[in-house]
């Protein structure tokens, strides 16, 4: 798969290196070597040990270096209207930006949102200023080939002092009738003071295989705030790999939510740099598995200045074979003296059968500073379901009285109430067995406004 | 309305009750009291359907039907309440939410309309004034961060709530104030019916001044060996469990 990938990007590289700005394309020269040397990550390597790659790289993928889905009429595809939650809806089709009326928009408040391809083009300058500084390719095999293969994604620039009102939902879709490797990339970031949501909604149309490898990096100046949430809905037989780098300044807080309801085979990797006092980082996941998915989140924060916080809460329901690793590990610089840090990861298995693997870690040189950390791996309470069974609730019930119970307390982190709401209601129909990936866009099913959904191959 | 035969008990192959006999009939209230250790959970425990125990021998019927064969829920639904002894912490899981399921579970299987959220609110207000609880307490999670008292008296708004014909109160007076017992033991007082019947464990006769028994028996070592009216109760704490010991030994 390396050799194949190596020898593609000798064939493309014009189509690939495209307009993208000459740092953009130095910083890709540096990406692809690393990628010669190391390659895909083997489970030698500790933060892969529990998640092999290998077995999905065996599929012949089908790339694209040239977007057809600019002029695509989504709406005629997929709409996706969130009842109450009113959006700035941006989609990529197969890792594409879809046009719609403009690659690239600039709102009457400075703020830029489009393609990535275009803002290299339209924007340089505000590009190169910030990609690939918090995306460490050295470390992270994934973000480097990423980095390598560089063409488009979701650009978003807020300046200073303003506040998105609405928030941002980016409908990263897969729909393609061979197996697509796709590699999207994604620029945030908030100018100082700025305020941003972004919703991002990872799902497939087809139950087709295909491979995502995603980098993400966001970038917090001082005072903003950014609010990220992950929605995963993805088909069985899809892989999915997301890289996000944040890189956070004094007095800004970031918060990031990914809640996996369903995927053939998830990674979420999430590399956290606060350098600025009094900056708060959140990171929370949540996942629900089952059949023999495999979903692992690995977090590393990086506490690189005195007085700032992070908490973390990843909590996890395992069914039948489904396997789960949380890694994490948060760093406590010598200088970096009044760090509060938490982390905690708690699993419950409902079958014998469902594994989970969790290694939560912390590494501290201050030593005045408030950490914790923990990690559970479980079933449900049997006091607990024999209390609620005493009342009159069967066992069915009463089961999943406290899996919605335990799944919730990740949900009600969700600061936008129409968002709180949908995903409680998905996360209830998932645990109650009747939400797939046919239902489509996962913000999708409980609305109260008629949807269609006519998906149309033969446009792709 | 209960009736329990000749019950022998294990937990892990070690027996707690052995041959124990009881009969309590609608509108009666009974105490059965005895030192730590003496059976007295683990009857409660079998009365109500957990499953950690192995029943060796004997019956227990509740209105002629065979209650060891019913799950828990069943028995519930039949008009069984157990109030625990250490109310169990469910975060997340709203008090309101779980009564009405609770509620609802029960009425569909007595073959009742559920009732609507609104119904719903008004039978809590009421049950909430009859056992004389705080309106905040319903809002939060089942007993996450309740006092002691507060858990005793959840069980209490949970039994008014779900009106059983047999309630079952294993040690409600453990840890709670003389207030609390007060509240307590009102409740359960004015859910007094001639056609249910409350049998309450416990291990002292405090309890008992406020919720007046027709019969108290008296458990040790997993056996019966002492009923009697309410003044056994006032015997037993004026001369304590050894006295019984040495009079069935005598």
């Amino acid at each position: 798969m390396k050799d194949t990938l190596l020898d593609l990007y000798r064939k493309e590289q014009d189509a690939i290196r495209g307009k993208a700005t000459p740092l953009v394309n130095r910083m890709r020269d540096h990406a692809l070597s690393r990628f010669r040397k190391n390659g895909f990550p083997s489970t030698k390597k500790e933060s892969w040990r529990f998640t092999d790659l290998s077995p999905l790289l065996n599929t012949d993928f089908v790339f694209d270096f040239r977007n057809k889905s600019k002029n695509m009429d989504i709406d005629k595809i997929f709409t996706c209207d969130v009842y109450d939650l009113d959006t700035f809806s941006l989609t990529l089709l197969n890792g594409w930006y879809v046009y719609k009326n403009a690659p690239l928009t600039r709102l009457s408040n400075g703020t830029i949102i489009g393609s990535l391809a275009k803002a290299m083009e339209v924007y340089p300058d505000l590009v190169d200023e910030y990609i690939g500084k918090a995306a460490k390719t050295e470390a992270y095999e994934m973000a480097a080939l990423n980095t390598a293969f560089l063409q488009d994604g979701l650009f978003i620039y807020v300046p200073e002092g303003v506040k998105v009102e609405k928030p941002i939902q980016l409908i990263n879709i897969v729909n393609a009738e061979y197996p697509v490797f796709l590699q999207p990339r994604h620029l945030i970031v908030a100018q100082k003071d700025a305020d941003l949501t972004i919703v991002h909604c990872d799902h497939s149309l087809t139950h087709n295989v295909s491979f995502t490898n995603t980098v993400t990096e966001v970038y917090a100046e001082k005072g903003a705030r950014v609010d990220h949430y992950k929605v995963q809905n993805k088909g069985r037989n899809s892989a999915l790999v997301t890289n996000s780098f944040f890189h956070q300044k004094e007095n800004s807080h970031i918060s990031s939510n990914i809640i996996t309801l369903n995927g053939g085979f998830t990674k979420n990797i999430v590399d956290h740099t606060i350098s600025g006092s009094a900056a708060h980082a959140e990171h929370y996941g949540l996942y629900l598995v089952d059949s023999n998915q495999h979903v692992d989140n690995q977090v590393n924060i990086d506490h690189a200045t005195p007085g700032s916080r992070s908490d973390q809460l990843f909590k996890g329901i395992l069914d039948d074979e489904a396997k789960a690793v949380f890694s994490g590990k948060v760093m406590v610089r010598r200088h970096s003296q009044q760090t509060e840090a938490h982390q905690n990861n708690r699993n419950i298995l409902l079958t014998d059968e469902a594994k989970a693997n969790t290694q939560p870690h912390l590494e501290i040189y201050a030593d005045d500073v408030k950490c914790s950390h923990g990690a559970t791996v479980g079933q449900l309470d049997p006091d607990a379901m024999f209390y609620l069974r005493s009342r009159g609730l069967c066992e069915r019930t009463a089961r999943q009285m406290m899996m919605v119970a335990f799944a919730g307390e990740v949900v009600k982190k969700i600061s936008i109430e129409a968002l709180r709401n949908r995903i409680s209601h998905l996360v209830e129909k998932r645990l109650k067995g009747e939400l797939s990936i046919c239902d489509q866009c996962v913000l999708h099913c409980n609305s109260k406004e008629p949807t269609a959904f006519n998906i149309d191959l033969s446009k792709l | 309305m209960l009736s329990i035969k000749n019950l022998t008990v294990s937990i892990k192959g070690k027996t707690i009750i052995r041959g124990l006999n009881l009969e309590v009939k609608e509108g009666e209230v009974h105490a059965i009291m005895g030192p730590n250790g003496s059976g007295k959970s683990t009857l409660a425990s079998v009365i109500a359907g957990r499953d950690n125990y192995e029943v060796e021998e004997g019956e227990v019927l509740y209105n002629g039907q065979n209650l060891l064969e019913l799950p828990a829920e069943t028995r519930a639904r039949e008009g069984i309440f157990l109030g625990f002894q250490y109310p169990v912490e469910i975060p997340g899981v709203s008090i309101a939410n779980f009564m009405r399921t609770a509620l609802n579970e029960k009425r569909k299987y007595l073959g009742l309309e559920p009732l609507t959220g609104a119904e719903f609110l008004k039978l809590m207000e009421e049950k909430k004034k009859m056992v004389d609880i705080h309106s905040k307490l319903t809002n939060r999670s089942v007993n996450e961060g309740f006092s002691g008292g507060e858990k005793k008296k959840n069980e209490i708004f949970q039994m008014a709530l779900l009106e059983p014909r047999l309630a079952i109160l294993d040690e409600t007076d453990s840890g709670l104030d003389i207030d609390a017992l007060k509240v307590v033991a009102g409740g359960v007082n004015k859910l007094r019916r001639n056609d249910n019947a409350t049998v309450v464990i416990t291990h002292y006769q405090r309890l008992l001044d406020y919720i007046v028994p027709d019969h108290v028996h008296v458990l040790y070592e997993g056996y019966i060996i002492k009923s009697g009216g309410k003044e056994l109760a006032l015997e037993l704490e004026e001369k304590g469990y050894e006295w019984i010991k040495k009079e069935t030994v005598a």
